[in-house]
């Protein structure tokens, strides 16, 4: 009675019965996630009466009850042309890099030196990244609001990327990363053969973090492309404003123009999307390494 | 002796950087919002001390209650809808005859990557009566009322299916990542000894997820006591007599659109305090940093 090893004619029709209900619950869960994705790109690529004449796109005559000669960029053009979303894009894609590359250098060094430097202060500054995690971010809008008001960066990039360059969430990933992947010895070993700090730091200790490094940039890339509220307490001017508020105040003026909204929703996803496919292995690594292992 | 000071100078300048911002940015404004809580302020730069007066206020402010009921009942829902959705999910996957994990897992993340901003301009249009995606969906499979009014009175159970939709594949990656971790070995010798899929899930599946498991449960309730762009964009505001109404979001226009910044750090303070996350999210993060 080892039930691991028979194999009866019954208990392989079990198995594959319970692999098609396995495979048929988990299509039926990808259809519904994707399903918004694809209604979201059809919507964008219709107006007028076509809009409400369909769910999805137009029908008609052609392939697959489709009337392709009906879809249209209308929507995309007018983004473009009448509402200059070019430079919304500009916008977004400035803060996101800026932000996402001063923050994980910020991270990665205050990460090396408090896992593998021992100094004065060392825990004291490691309880104070581990405290700062737990300060809920609504409680810091209206303090930092008034600061950035006296230190006259309202309405300033600098403004938004200066407070969101120092992540103590940042710092405490590559302290766990260091601590796990870098053996102190290895560093050891380079300060023997008369290796200088900064050359151990960037010539053994940031290789051996690259997952990391990988997983923290698109997190921060993510993290500042799709932020709302920090750029619409800051930012006043349209020309300054990233895809997320001009978006919204689209959405405030144009309530009913769905398919300019669908439009400005399809530009303004599609680049974070396409660059997740790129990196995602890394990116879920980095996201579950903390939770799951430590 | 002379290189330990060589690498103590060493971590300081790689700390540099972080911690003048952090100081700056992080230490200073939690301090000066401790001091703002005790004020009344018009605009960032004229304050009068009031003492406890907000806090008061607060404290029978019914719009504020109203606010922090319906972030809880989002919360408790994400909590007991989401997660174990997701967690099914996630054993779906983790059968060991599913191929193409990577594939479905990447489908069901994807998502979470969509800013909450973008997610609530996507509804908007999907919760549309009568010729939205899911009235139309709902009304031709099930007969539903196609001119069910979502936004216009159901506005709760709205926000709970697109943050479902948002975020059901990024609780499901962490639960992926937690089964995978679970000892193959242990579980057979459960099977061997003639341990049932129930009793294996009870006895050695669930004890094994569950450090990532309490870590989902905060992780939500974190996250729904920030929510705000979904509801704020979605509805234009706090929505049809403030059903989407939440805490930030009575922060945010206490703070900005009344300019009364002492009364949003107020606020602010109160929900830190009430929720007594700090505490909570301390033996977390300690219990975090001892593995």
């Amino acid at each position: 009675m080892t039930p691991t090893l028979s194999i009866t004619p019954r208990r392989t029709l079990a198995k594959l019965s319970a692999a098609c209900l396995t495979y048929a619950m988990l299509a039926a869960s990808a259809a519904i996630v994707l399903t918004p994705f694809a209604y979201l790109l059809a919507s964008s690529l219709k107006t007028g009466e076509d809009f409400f004449g369909s769910l999805f796109l137009p029908a008609g005559e052609g392939v697959f009850g489709v009337a392709w000669g009906r879809i249209t960029s209308a929507n995309y053009t007018r983004l473009i042309s009448e509402f200059d979303f070019t430079n919304n894009i500009v916008n977004s894609v400035f803060l996101a890099s800026t932000t996402s590359i001063l923050a994980t250098l910020g991270a990665a060094m205050g990460g090396y030196a408090l896992a593998m430097i021992r100094f004065p202060g060392r825990r004291f500054v490691t309880n104070l990244v581990l405290f700062a995690l737990i300060i809920p971010a609504a409680l810091m809008l209206a303090p930092s609001y008034q600061l950035l008001y006296f230190l006259g960066l309202l309405d300033t990039y600098t403004g938004l990327i200066l407070p969101a360059a120092a992540p103590a969430f940042g710092v405490f990933l590559f302290r766990q990363a260091f601590l796990s992947s870098l053996p102190p010895q290895l560093l050891e070993a380079g300060r023997i053969d008369g290796c200088g700090e900064l050359r151990l730091f960037v010539s053994i200790g940031l290789p051996l973090v690259r997952p990391m490094i990988g997983a923290f940039v698109l997190i921060t890339y993510l993290g500042t492309w799709n932020n709302f509220i920090w750029p619409q307490i800051v930012l006043q001017s349209p020309e300054k404003l990233p895809l997320s508020v001009a978006i919204a105040q689209l959405r405030g003026v144009y309530s009913q123009d769905y398919g300019l909204l669908m439009a400005g929703t399809v530009i303004s996803i599609a680049p974070v999307l396409v660059l997740f496919l790129l990196l995602q292995r890394e990116f879920i690594a980095g996201l579950t390494a903390g939770a799951v292992k430590g | 002796m002379n290189h330990h000071a060589a690498q103590s100078r060493a971590a300081y300048l790689f700390l540099t950087p972080f911690l003048a911002l952090f100081v700056v940015f992080l230490i200073y404004p939690l301090v000066q919002s401790l001091w703002l809580a005790f004020q009344q302020t018009h605009g960032p730069s004229i304050t009068r001390y009031v003492g406890l007066d907000n806090f008061k206020s607060i404290a029978v402010d019914r719009l504020f209650w109203k606010a922090f009921w319906n972030t809880a009942v989002f919360a408790l829902a994400s909590v007991c809808i989401q997660l174990p959705i997701a967690l099914g999910l996630a054993m779906l996957l983790n059968r060991p005859d599913v191929r193409g994990r990577a594939f479905f897992r990447l489908i069901f993340f994807s998502p979470a990557l969509v800013g909450l901003v973008f997610v609530a301009v996507l509804f908007g249009l999907i919760f549309e009566k009568r010729t939205g995606l899911l009235n139309v969906t709902l009304h031709a499979v099930a007969g539903f009322d196609p001119e069910f009014p979502w936004l216009q009175q159901y506005v709760m159970p709205a926000l709970i299916i697109a943050a479902l939709w948002l975020y059901a594949g990024f609780n499901m990656v962490f639960f992926l990542a937690a089964l995978q971790n679970v000892s193959r070995d242990l579980l057979e010798a459960a099977t061997v000894d003639g341990a049932g899929p129930l009793r294996r899930f009870l006895h050695v599946t669930l004890p094994a997820i569950r450090p990532v498991g309490s870590f989902l449960v905060l992780l939500s309730l974190i996250g729904s006591f920030q929510l705000f762009e979904l509801p704020y964009i979605l509805l234009g505001g706090g929505g049809p007599d403030n059903q989407g109404l939440t805490v930030v979001m009575y922060l945010y226009q206490a703070g900005f659109d009344a300019g009364d910044l002492g009364y949003a750090s107020a606020i602010g303070w109160t929900i830190a305090i009430l929720l007594g996350g700090f505490a909570v999210a301390q033996r977390y993060v300690s219990a975090l940093d001892e593995r």
